[in-house]
């Protein structure tokens, strides 16, 4: 199973990673939501998985049953997926303003801190 | 008087910066007659630094050090001895002159910012001179640098003042850096960063590269070759710099660094040569580089850079009368330079012109400059009895010694020495005799103050002359003794040797001088022609390297900051790929094939939907469908979370997952975008390829860390301590809310800050009107998509 999940991540990422590489913001945006599922999967295998038995300890017991999952990455990945989901809506806000004031949601069109053409360095004193 | 060298160092090195700031305010009060205000100043510093000759004179070297940052050992030190007293009393002395000479030379200019930045590069120069920690040395020669480019760029709306400013700075900034790193060299050797501390430099292996680095230092400052350049392009500054900086004191930091180093550095082959091999080239090249010119101002340049070069030649000669010889000279030469720069000065000022083909017969209308000039050019010559000519003598009798590396030297000096005199006729002669030329000005005289300067300076030139037993002894030997470090007692005496070699090689040096005077013209015309021929020079060298430079950073800055944000992201995931995989290739650590796989039907199920909603929003061909294959790869994951015992993040999962897909949803329809990737071939190969790499990479990764044992001990803690601890059944809520509870604190901080942008970026702008011209940098709408919904 942990195998074939780290298989899973792999894929995610690569599908991630197509997709940030697109010029299209939309595509991005999409490509950032599948790489935040994809490292959160990368957390959990360097966790180990565990088979259903969430790491609760049940009531009048001092720690959780035996086979229970690591708490640790699902601590980790649960804030990963909060502030991942924070990322996200803030750059589709973004993206969806900068469509509406370049009107292009391609970036290489949205050129206004790095023009095309430049000003060279100046050649005089 | 008791000698306080500590309070001479305040009232030089102190209050010149202090009166720098006052100047504006003193010229609202005092208006023109602020230059007589503001050279009490150095003069002050003068009588100060002269209460010091008494105790220096007889050998003593005065320190002076206030606590700087006592707690890395760095102190705010200087030494008084008779090197450093030598040129802080020609600094304080002639100052006093070229601020008087400012005030009237520059009236109804930014005459207060002129004098300020007099002031503060005064006071840079003094702190020079007289520092002894190398950390203050190397501040205040910076300083020197960085006057000396606010006052060549003083006329800044021209741009060959900027562009001189620029390369001196340029090149003069080249040497500090060398200065700094031999100051660390230094420090790091002797263990203190006090220049008297130092000691056993010579011995060591880095012994060459502190002498390059030094070296490199007092050449670029003392425009030797081949940094020469930027001096001559120095003169766009005011006269009055000319004068100050560019031959009496700035450039003459180089010389001091070289007198002040040579007891640690000096003696070594490697440094004799080296300097008499670049003096002596720089001595020549100025000399025939004055010839060349008709421009007063830039003879006298060019005759500087041939005198820096004859310092640095008899420092390298560095026996007792050699060193004798330049410290001689470089009194009479502060002296008589100081005094012609202001006297060319003073005739640019009276007639509206410096070129010596359209200047003569001002000796009636300006008979006190004339008066000055005479005196000036006598010491230049070096006629008896005058400082220059014992100076000439001393170097003279310094290389008669029958060797033949000495005699070149001195065949060197006698040509430079002729040449030299050959300008200080041309100077005397041309403008002053003959006819009277029409000038762009009614020829008139000079005012007072710029009168004093050049005529106390050189009637000290020969007034000194007369008195060669008292500079001898109170200036030149104690000066010698400070550069040789040993001991030296003065032998000058008033008197001519009429039968000793020296004599009559100046009767030849003069001679030759006469003869190159008559010929003067002939020989400029010469000397244009062959430069017209070689067709390049140094200082367009510099423009060279200089906007070779420019355009190489450019060129790099746009390979690299190009704008596309595609490639700046290839280029951190090729990095990340590369960073996963290659030390796992190249450390043999490459993860085996898993040889059995445990997985039950419904986990294989669940990760084929995930598998199949990541692959659909890839290749969907329309954006809602896109988006609703983005939910079901989420829901998968959520589903995955829930089996691996994980349901706090699969509800986290699932809530953020129906929300994304939602707003996402909500976002798009407001849009009209194009439908599909168009991603040309080669880009498609290419992220695609990129993108498995990456995958492949992660997954690599992770098998093999499957094959390393894990280790527990952080979860087998929050196991054990969440309910006797925390009180809390719920391991992973009681990690996040009380273990890492300031983590959370943080995350929900990062979360209201995401919220405010949104809110900003929602509320912030006015949406742009329909029908506005888009900003510039921005193409048209391709065809066939519609307008804003």
């Amino acid at each position: 199973m942990d195998h074939l999940v780290a298989l899973l991540a792999g894929i995610f990422l690569t599908a991630a990673i197509y997709l940030l590489l697109s010029r299209s913001l939309i595509r991005m945006l999409l490509g950032l939501v599948l790489l935040g599922n994809g490292v959160n999967l990368v957390i959990l295998v360097s966790g180990r998985l565990g088979r259903i038995v969430p790491p609760i300890v049940p009531e009048g017991a001092k720690v959780p049953m035996a086979g229970a999952a690591n708490p640790l990455p699902q601590a980790l990945i649960l804030t990963a997926i909060v502030i991942g989901f924070a990322m996200f809506a803030f750059l589709l806000v973004l993206a969806y303003r900068a469509y509406q004031s370049l009107d292009a949601d391609d970036t290489d069109k949205m050129r206004v801190a790095e023009p095309r053409n430049a000003p060279k360095p100046p050649m005089s004193y | 008087m008791e000698a306080r060298p500590d309070i001479a160092v305040l009232i030089s090195v102190l209050l010149p910066f202090v009166a720098a700031a006052l100047v504006p305010l003193v010229h609202r009060l005092a208006g023109a007659f602020t230059g007589w205000i503001v050279a009490l100043v150095p003069a002050a510093g003068f009588v100060a630094l002269w209460t010091l000759v008494g105790p220096v004179s007889v050998g003593a070297a005065l320190p002076v050090a206030w606590a700087w940052a006592p707690s890395w050992g760095i102190s705010l030190s200087f030494l008084v001895d008779g090197l450093s007293l030598t040129f802080a009393l020609t600094i304080a002395g002639i100052g006093t002159f070229i601020l008087l000479y400012s005030g009237a030379y520059l009236k109804g200019h930014r005459q207060d910012r002129f004098l300020a930045f007099l002031l503060a590069f005064m006071g840079a120069m003094q702190g020079l001179v007289l520092a002894d920690s190398l950390i203050a040395l190397y501040l205040f020669w910076e300083l020197t640098s960085v006057t000396s480019f606010l006052l060549i760029g003083f006329d800044h709306t021209r741009q060959a003042a900027r562009r001189a400013a620029i390369q001196a700075l340029v090149v003069t900034g080249l040497g500090g850096l060398a200065l700094l790193a031999a100051g660390v060299l230094i420090y790091t050797i002797s263990g203190s960063w006090e220049l008297s501390a130092a000691n056993g430099l010579r011995a060591l292996d880095v012994y060459p590269l502190l002498v390059l680095l030094v070296l490199l230092a007092a050449f670029t400052k003392s425009a030797q070759l081949p940094f020469h350049f930027w001096l001559p392009n120095a003169m766009e500054a005011p006269t009055p710099v000319s004068a100050y900086l560019h031959s009496a004191t700035m450039v003459q930091a180089g010389v001091y660094l070289v007198a002040r180093m040579t007891p640690e550095l000096g003696g070594e082959l490697l440094w004799n040569l080296t300097l008499m091999g670049f003096g002596g080239a720089t001595m020549l090249w100025g000399a025939v580089a004055a010839i060349r010119q008709t421009d007063l101002k830039q003879m006298l340049a060019q005759t500087t850079l041939a005198s820096l070069g004859l310092l640095m030649l008899l420092l390298g000669v560095g026996t007792e009368l050699a060193v004798t010889a330049a410290v001689l000279y470089f009194l009479a030469h502060a002296l008589y330079k100081a005094a012609l720069f202001l006297i060319v000065g003073a005739i640019d000022h009276g007639t509206g012109t410096r070129d010596i083909t359209a200047l003569g017969g001002l000796r009636d209308t300006m008979t006190v400059t004339f008066i000055g000039a005479i005196m000036a050019s006598v010491a230049m010559l070096g006629l008896p009895p005058v400082l220059g000519f014992f100076a000439k003598e001393e170097m003279y009798a310094a290389l008669a010694l029958g060797q033949w590396l000495p005699l070149v030297a001195l065949g060197a000096l006698v040509i430079g020495n002729a040449v030299l005199g050959a300008v200080g006729l041309v100077v005397l002669i041309r403008p002053f005799m003959g006819e009277l030329l029409p000038t762009p000005i009614e020829p008139h005289e000079a005012p007072v103050p710029m009168l004093a300067g050049p005529v106390v300076m050189g009637g000290l030139g020969i007034l000194l002359g007369f008195l060669p037993s008292l500079v001898g002894g109170a200036i030149v030997a104690p000066a010698t003794s400070a550069i040789l470090g040993s001991a030296v007692y003065s032998h000058l005496k008033l008197g001519i040797d009429f039968f000793g070699l020296p004599f009559w090689l100046s009767v030849v040096t003069w001679a030759l001088a006469l003869g190159l005077y008559l010929r003067v013209d002939f020989a400029r015309t010469l000397l244009r022609r062959t430069e017209l021929a070689i067709g390049w020079n140094f200082d367009r060298g510099f423009d060279a390297v200089y906007f070779g430079l420019v355009r190489l950073s450019g060129a790099v800055t746009r390979l690299l900051h190009h704008g596309r944000l595609e490639l700046y992201l290839f280029v951190v995931f090729a990095l990340l790929a590369a960073a996963a995989v290659l030390p796992l290739w190249l450390m043999g650590g490459l993860p085996s094939w898993p040889s059995s796989i445990d997985v039950q039907f419904y986990e294989a199920g669940v990760a084929l939907l995930a598998v199949v909603g990541v692959v659909t929003v890839i290749v969907a061909r329309s954006r809602l469908f896109a988006i609703l294959a983005l939910g079901v790869q989420g829901l998968s994951v959520a589903l995955l979370f829930i089996l691996v015992g994980a349901p706090d993040l699969g509800f986290t999962q699932l809530m953020v997952e129906v929300l994304s897909v939602v707003i996402l949803a909500l976002v798009m329809t407001r849009l009209n975008l194009d439908a599909d990737d168009s991603r040309p071939f080669e880009d498609w190969v290419r992220d695609g390829s990129l993108a498995l790499l990456v995958g492949v990479a992660v997954t690599s990764l992770l098998w093999s860390v499957l094959e390393r044992p894990l280790d527990l001990a952080l979860s087998r803690f929050f196991d054990a301590n969440s309910v006797p601890v925390a009180h809390g059944h719920n391991v992973v809520n009681v990690i996040l809310v009380d273990f890492r509870g300031l983590d959370t604190l943080g995350e929900i901080a990062v979360v209201m800050t995401a919220g405010i942008a949104i809110l900003a970026l929602i509320r912030g702008r006015k949406r742009r009107p329909r029908g506005a011209p888009v900003p510039a940098e921005d193409v048209p709408l391709p065809a066939g998509r519609k307008e804003l919904a």
